[in-house]
């Protein structure tokens, strides 16, 4: 083995002496792949690092002299070169002897450029190991041939999956030691495989590994001939980065800088996240959604006729409309959402622990925004990956929780778009990077909000009312009779001294709601305080009657779900359209009919009827007053 | 046609430097750009008009000067302010210039004053709270571990135990009043990267860099070139032409020459890649203090 120590395996080009021109071009074409390495001390992997740093030839005279100076004097390999010291950087580590933080590593090959994260293994570091997973395209597993998948196996691929890493290698290293195996090998891999699949990870590249020997690490080793896969560095120069697959998505930029040198020239500087973008495509300004279409692409070099994902660019506009820093530019007709209350998963990375209703920044794209975290939903064991409750997250706890913003963010799910989905929170005061986290969907559940505990409780409210609280949420056309047989149905309850409301759809348009008028967006809107209103009034003990038309679906779940279970009762005043129409007690369909008015529900508007009601009113089958005497006698037996 | 399939190594590393360049003049108050006139500042100042072109940078130049630069370098240096259109601010530590501190006589004193303490009381001085370095990560082993963003504290102090994560290309700028923050936009570029972008960009770069014939002599192992009268000869040395060429610049005195006949950029970096000792191998600094002489250096303020 002595020979590969002064004649590396991958050797410099020839091209180089020979033609260095020639050369030149082929390293201007290579792509580049960012990965982690995930291991303890004892899995070898800074000396599998130092192999590949070796083996490529990025260790120079000196360095190697001063290496097998250092390895004679503080070396746990004998004689033989110990290339874990060639990355153990920090004096402070040379002394304990571990990886203390996240280094990153340069090597190159005939096709492609590296960058490596060593990343350490200890379990108080998962930190460090999110943070080089975080723009990793690839994560190499590294196991001990001789001990199999241990806790901390599972803690690696868990975070690395968390992270969104798509590419994992199992690396089965120290082959050398139990004989070059076959039988050890496969064993691992099958406990492998079951374990990755029961966390979501559905592929993974196993290979057969020593990086102290050098066994498939550049090419087939002689010493595993069972083994036919690639070999690591052939799996790294060939695998996809992420930046291709960012490109097929549709375009978005967070702008960055507004770049105005004089009243002539208004450009948007950023790096473009995903998609392509053309002079000559519509984009939409998010979140004013104001839109224009694309002018120029500027760069020093010269104007672009196409950009892609991953590059750093300036665009133009074709009119003069509000973008800055903050602003996402998008696709005109497939851009993404913005919401200001959000479920996301987090990893907390400061020493103070969360603090749930704490005021956070949290930074996504260039969005800077203060943010709420609420207490966790649960917290994740990362060597169990069981859930567990948990009322806060201390240094390197991993939890699901919800959180809200001061102002809304365009955002994505992380797992479509990691820029506009991945975030930072940063502490006020001390200005440290506390957390990371990522978006998994926006909620428009008002819980969610930090509630102000008060002595008086709702259970207490009710109790002196004698009754129990709950929502009797009327949905149906215009003029099927909502009203009418919500007013029976509040006289009989008042006959029955129980305190009641009546929440009327026309009314609340008079007062609360005479913002709003009757397109899509304001009905949801209209619906959203209306239950928000009910919700605080069950709170209060009464007995909740609405009557709106409430033509959604999920605007009723929406209300549905912000009740206590139970206390929410759905109530279909099912009257077909025609008999609708034909009463027209308003002359509303009518004003419908001839455009006069717009928006109609059941005309020009949708009415999802409810698919489960807890009670379902025919108005041809029977009277108001039937109707309200059921109602009655289904919410009292 | 651009293609992100075949979006090179290069294309990144450059719309990663110019994203990091973006987001400091947005977050910061008052940043500025450390300008060493190296090849590495030179490619730094390069990607910073690319970032705001067709404005020039909204910042101005700073060269922490010691006086013992190479003349070719302050040519290129004030022709280089010039032609982007930047401001440039040159310091010297009145100091160090009031005792006479040079190379010569007092090593390791030298670099301490002129550059370590030059660099904070410019700092000072001009109140900037980011300035932008062109440290590689390649370069050494506790760069290596640097953060883009590093934290100083009013004094200039680092703690490599109390870094900042930086995930994704979400940069945390927010600092409190006194801090400041040291950037490095190229920290994930090798040496060959440089020399390749130098190449392809065609960026202007001290002459030094290209072998020639100059005047030398060899002292403890060195090559040193007489760059002017200031270079005090010891008894019975005599300066040799010699064809030669720098890897790296730093004050001619503390900088090593190498014997070399690559005259153009492709010689050069053909050189680079045959050669078999790292870059700044000819750098005196890094041999102080033992194996940890960077890490300890930039613990007090280096930058």
């Amino acid at each position: 083995m002595t020979d590969t120590l002064t004649d590396p395996i991958y050797k410099t080009d020839a091209l180089i002496a020979e033609d260095i021109d020639a050369y030149l071009d082929v390293h201007q074409h290579k792509t580049m792949l960012r990965f982690i390495t995930c291991g303890s001390v004892d899995d070898g992997k800074s000396t599998l690092i130092g192999r590949l740093l070796y083996d490529s030839k990025m260790i120079f005279e000196d360095q190697l002299a001063a290496l097998e100076a250092d390895s004679r004097r503080v070396g746990t390999q004998g004689q033989e070169i110990d290339f874990a010291l060639l990355v153990d950087g920090l004096a402070a580590e040379r002394e304990q002897g571990i990886t203390i933080d996240v280094a990153y590593r340069f090597f190159a090959t005939e096709k492609r450029k590296f960058i490596v994260a060593d990343t350490p293994g200890h379990e108080q570091y998962t930190r460090n190991m999110v943070t080089g997973a975080s723009t990793a395209d690839l994560a190499v597993i590294l196991i001990d041939a001789r001990k199999g998948i241990l806790t901390q196996t599972r803690r690696h691929s868990y975070l690395a999956h968390l992270i969104g890493i798509r590419n994992i290698v199992l690396a089965v290293n120290k082959m050398d030691l139990v004989g070059y195996d076959q039988a050890v090998f496969d064993k691992i891999v099958a406990d492998y495989t079951e374990f990755a699949a029961s966390i979501g990870i559905t592929a993974f590249t196993p290979m057969p590994i020593s990086g102290f020997k050098g066994d498939n690490i550049t090419g087939p080793s002689e010493n595993t001939p069972w083994y036919t896969g690639p070999a690591l560095i052939e799996h790294l120069e060939t695998v996809e980065v992420n930046s291709a697959v960012d490109a097929d998505k549709p375009f978005r930029m967070p702008v960055q800088w507004v770049n105005r040198p004089n009243l002539d020239f208004r450009g948007f500087s950023g790096l473009i996240a995903t998609g392509t973008v053309r002079p000559g495509d519509a984009i939409r300004v998010l979140p004013s959604g104001k839109t224009s279409t694309i002018s120029r692409i500027v760069t020093m070099d010269g104007d672009l006729d196409q950009a892609v994902a991953g590059q750093s660019v300036t665009l133009c506009f074709a009119d003069e409309i509000d973008c800055s820093r903050g602003d996402v530019i998008a696709l005109a007709d497939n851009p993404p959402q913005a919401a200001d209350q959000f479920e996301a998963t987090i990893v907390w990375m400061a020493d103070e622990e969360m603090l749930p209703s704490r005021s956070y920044w949290l930074k996504i794209g260039t969005q800077m925004v203060t943010a709420t975290v609420q207490q966790p939903k649960y917290q994740v064991n990362v060597n169990t990956m069981e859930h567990l409750a948990a009322k806060t997250l201390d240094l390197n706890a991993i939890g699901v929780a919800n959180l809200s913003t001061d102002k809304q963010i365009v955002f994505e799910a992380y797992a479509q778009n990691r820029t506009l989905g991945g975030f930072i929170l940063i502490d006020k005061i001390s200005n440290a990077t506390v957390a990371a986290g990522m978006l998994h969907f926006s909620l428009r559940r008002a819980q969610n909000v930090h509630w102000q505990a008060t002595d008086v409780s709702r259970d207490f409210h009710a109790g002196l009312k004698n009754q129990k609280p709950a929502v009797l949420w009327f949905t149906g056309l215009s003029g099927a009779g909502k009203s009418t047989i919500a007013n029976l149905v509040e006289k009989k309850l008042a006959r029955m001294n129980r305190h009641t409301f009546l929440l009327d759809g026309d009314n609340v348009r008079h007062g609360l709601n005479k913002d709003l008028g009757f397109t899509d967006a304001d009905r949801v809107e209209n619906i959203r305080r209306v239950g928000e209103v009910a919700k605080l009034m069950t709170d209060a003990g009464l007995i909740v009657i609405t009557a709106f038309i409430s033509p959604f679906r999920s605007e009723r779940d929406m209300v549905r779900q912000m009740m206590q279970p139970g206390e929410f009762i759905e109530v279909h005043i099912d009257t077909p359209l025609a008999d609708a129409e034909a009463r027209d007690v308003k002359g509303l369909y009518k004003k419908a009919r001839s455009g006069e008015l717009k928006n109609f529900t059941g005309i020009d508007s949708p009415y999802e009827a409810p698919l489960d009601p807890e009670i379902r009113v025919d108005t041809v089958a029977m009277t108001a007053d039937e109707a309200a005497d059921a109602i009655v006698a289904r919410l009292i037996p | 046609m651009v293609d992100a399939k075949t979006l090179t190594h290069l294309e990144r590393l450059e719309a990663e430097s110019i994203h990091i360049l973006r987001e400091v003049v947005s977050e910061a108050e008052k940043p500025v750009m450390l300008y060493s006139v190296g090849k590495d500042s030179a490619v730094m100042l390069h990607l910073a008009r690319k970032a705001f072109y067709p404005s020039p940078p909204p910042f101005p130049l700073l060269h922490v000067d010691t006086t013992w630069k190479f003349q070719e370098m302050y040519k290129l240096r004030d022709r280089m302010a010039q032609e982007s259109g930047m401001e440039l601010l040159v310091y010297h530590n009145q100091e160090a210039k009031d005792r006479g501190i040079n190379p010569f006589d007092h090593g390791a004193l030298h670099t301490d004053m002129w550059k370590t303490e030059g660099l904070k009381q410019a700092l000072n001085l001009y109140g900037f709270d980011a300035a932008f370095g062109g440290a590689r990560r390649d370069e050494e082993k506790s760069r290596a571990k640097e953060r883009i963003f590093s934290f100083r504290t009013a004094s200039h102090g680092w703690d490599p135990k109390n870094q900042r994560p930086e995930l994704w290309n979400l940069y945390n700028a927010k600092k409190s009043k006194g801090e400041s923050i040291r950037i490095f936009p190229i920290s994930n570029w090798t040496e060959l990267d440089i020399w390749q972008y130098i190449h392809l960009n065609d960026i202007p770069i001290v002459p030094l860099y290209f072998s020639a014939k100059r005047p030398t002599v060899e002292r403890d192992g060195m090559l040193l070139m007489v760059d002017d009268e200031r270079f005090p000869l010891e008894p019975g040395e005599v300066p040799v032409e010699r064809s030669i060429r720098f890897r790296t610049l730093g004050c001619y005195p503390l900088t090593g020459a190498v014997e070399s006949e690559a005259a153009t950029l492709p010689e050069v970096i053909q050189e680079m890649l045959l050669t078999t000792t790292s870059e700044r191998q000819g750098r005196a600094i890094d041999k102080d203090a033992g194996g940890a002489g960077m890490e300890k250096k930039k613990q007090e303020g280096y930058f």
